[in-house]
């Protein structure tokens, strides 16, 4: 059973919810705590988080987790660590981007605690980071979708043009142009991460202009999802495996974390007295990420491409970001034979490649 | 550009027009009556997510949309009443609650709404009239839409009628305008102004169960993503104006539907500067018919803005 409070936070007004799981009354072999930004059931990259963490409490049974949603990203989620701690967690994910410096405070006042951190750019003796590269998911998702299409017209929405999401949408346009030289991708800004309605009618006005597959990095995938199978447009996922749930006969395939191994091993090795503090980046090999299940409208032969070149991505032989590649004005970005440096594309990508259009400034 | 593809651009604007405004065109046409009774209701955002909220978990546990529609109106309809007992029985700051009241249900809707995150629904269903929309590019916007597309006009010419042609209309209207005439001459402002939110209070939870049983099918925390203030802000573009709130709610609407068609069709113009196209409107317009204001606005409203109550 689950036992929920609430409180009123902060001064500033702002009212969150907290929901905690109780105190279970044998003693737990190792207290895991875990913040979210946002709801753990909501398609998207919080539940993908949170289903992690339940593979890895079946995984270790004894594991008591204690999970806190929609905190925000302000110093009210250095309370909800410090409160956690004082709960006996000995390990902490803090789930979302904006918690790192309020984690690294509460990291250096707690030594013996351990934290994760998801994406994460700066660590300590105490606070490992951790991810998963997405590019080569997308590229395969490029290419279902390039395969696919019916009128060579692709569409994302994004909540902001920000550098990795830019460097995602790159690649999965390389994937569709490497399967469908006429497929463009159209890309629509949507200036907010949060707004279902406005991601409906985004939705919409793509269906209007004759696109046909469109994914979207925003918070909840559902919308978008859902908007397109009522369009009867076609639709991959983003973030999370289940964003599936959402779908009907027009799913195509999309990306999700699946992060439950990789948690299970962080959780065995604080007991075990093992853990070090680490930037763990997992690639296509790692398992960190996977590519969803297909939908009915994907061809055998399709699947059997994905499967290729997802091989010779894992062997290294297909790269995904060799050059030459071309911006969609024609500047060359990486020359022949040249690999992007990745680092720098995800911190610094500004541009989209050929074939993909979109108002990004 | 083709003849062909100017005409599918109209259209998608157009459609989407009323698909993006209906919410704000409900929640604005019940702000209407409420601010013709002297209150100004800063917490509408608010009304808007306990209809959108409470509609979504109906329609999940019952699965009938039509049900969940009431259901929300009565919710905001209740939630108004809150603020009702604050600022008419307690006479408190009407800005001060309302803002308030907003970010109660901020707090509210989150916990209530937590476990309907991510859950599927039947929507409010798409109806169309047979035979009129066939009519080519007019048809389908216009003659195709679900139950609240339908009851725009309807809603906003009854609210008209109760305003203008009822003895309670007259009776709101001279509350709004002075709580002292009006109980002179032997009105209950009191009992007025609480009708007059509670009605308000349904049109602004059936503009959030717009929202959530219709336009987008999801619950999810803060759904209405400002479209509450924007409804608050057209009311007096409207000049309190019930009519009018309809062509201001689809203007709102047509410039969300025109930046995003933009958009689509990669025309270059930053989204950043479209996005604030309705916003730029909404400054227009009052700038063009500021002058007018002092006319138009209830006099009771001039207590709360100047805070001479």
């Amino acid at each position: 059973m689950r036992f929920r409070w609430f409180s009123l936070l902060s001064s500033a007004g702002i009212v969150a919810a907290l929901f905690l799981t109780p105190a279970q009354a044998q003693t737990a072999t190792l207290v895991v705590g875990a913040l979210h930004v946002g709801s753990v059931n909501d398609n998207g990259y919080n539940q993908a988080m949170h289903e992690g963490l339940l593979n890895m409490q079946a995984n270790l049974p004894g594991i008591r987790v204690i999970e806190a949603e929609q905190v925000p990203e302000s110093a009210d989620s250095e309370r909800v660590m410090e409160n956690m701690v004082a709960q006996g967690a000995k390990l902490v994910f803090p789930q979302s981007f904006g918690y790192l410096d309020p984690a690294l405070n509460v990291a250096q006042r707690h030594p013996d605690v351990i934290f994760e951190h998801p994406a994460g750019y700066k660590q300590a003796a105490n606070l490992g980071t951790f991810w998963s590269d997405t590019t080569s998911f997308e590229y395969l998702m490029g290419q279902v979708a390039g395969r696919t299409t019916k009128t060579n017209k692709l569409g994302w929405i994004i909540g902001f043009p920000i550098p990795n999401i830019l460097t995602s949408i790159n690649a999965f346009q390389l994937g569709a142009l490497s399967v469908n030289p006429k497929a463009v991708t159209q890309v629509i800004v949507d200036n907010t991460w949060v707004d279902p309605a406005k991601e409906a009618e985004a939705v919409n006005a793509l269906a209007d202009n004759g696109v046909d597959v469109v994914t979207m990095i925003v918070d909840s995938p559902s919308t978008v999802i859902q908007t397109a199978e009522a369009r009867g447009i076609m639709s991959m996922g983003f973030h999370c495996l289940c964003a599936q749930n959402a779908a009907g006969d027009h799913w195509l395939t999309g990306v999700g974390f699946t992060w439950g191994p990789l948690f299970t091993r962080m959780a065995q090795q604080v007991m075990d007295g093992t853990w070090k503090s680490t930037n763990d980046v997992g690639n296509l090999a790692s398992g960190y990420a996977a590519l969803a299940p297909y939908g009915p409208l994907v061809s055998e032969d399709t699947r059997a491409l994905v499967d290729t070149s997802k091989a010779t991505l894992i062997s290294g032989e297909l790269q995904v970001f060799r050059g030459p590649i071309y911006d969609n004005s024609g500047r060359l970005r990486v020359p022949d034979g040249q690999i992007a440096n990745f680092e720098e594309l995800l911190n610094s990508t500004d541009w989209l490649v050929q074939g993909a259009t979109g108002q990004i400034s | 550009m083709t003849w062909a593809t100017v005409l599918s651009f109209i259209q998608g604007v157009a459609s989407g027009a009323i698909r993006s405004g209906a919410s704000i065109f409900y929640a604005a046409l019940g702000e209407v009556i409420v601010q013709r009774a002297g209150i100004v209701n800063l917490g509408l955002e608010g009304c808007m997510l306990v209809g959108a909220c409470a509609g979504f978990i109906v329609a999940s546990r019952t699965g009938n949309p039509y049900v969940a529609l009431l259901v929300a109106a009565v919710a905001g309809g209740a939630f108004n009443l809150v603020l009702g007992l604050l600022v008419i029985t307690r006479r408190a700051n009407q800005l001060a609650s309302g803002l308030t009241l907003l970010f109660l249900a901020y707090g509210l809707t989150s916990i209530l709404g937590a476990d309907y995150v991510g859950k599927r629904i039947n929507g409010l269903q798409q109806l169309s009239i047979p035979l009129l929309v066939d009519i080519p590019v007019v048809g389908p916007v216009l003659f195709q839409g679900d139950v609240l597309w339908f009851t725009m006009l309807p809603a906003a010419g009854c609210v008209w009628w109760l305003l203008y042609r009822t003895r309670w209309g007259l009776s709101l209207r001279t509350v709004g305008e002075s709580r002292v005439v009006a109980y002179a001459s032997g009105l209950s402002p009191r009992s007025l102004q609480y009708q007059a939110l509670f009605i308000g209070g349904l049109l602004g939870g059936v503009g959030g169960a717009q929202l959530s049983l219709s336009y987008a099918r999801v619950w999810i925390e803060q759904m209405t993503a400002g479209r509450g203030f924007i409804a608050v802000a057209l009311v007096i573009f409207a000049s309190w104006h019930p009519v009018r709130a309809i062509a201001g709610g689809l203007l709102f609407g047509g410039a969300i539907a025109f930046q995003l068609q933009l958009q689509a069709r990669n025309a270059s113009v930053s989204p950043f500067l479209l996005d604030m196209l309705p916003y730029v409107l909404t400054i227009a317009v009052l700038l063009i018919w500021g002058r007018n204001r002092q006319y138009q606005m209830p006099q009771g409203l001039s207590s709360v803005f100047e805070g001479t109550d």
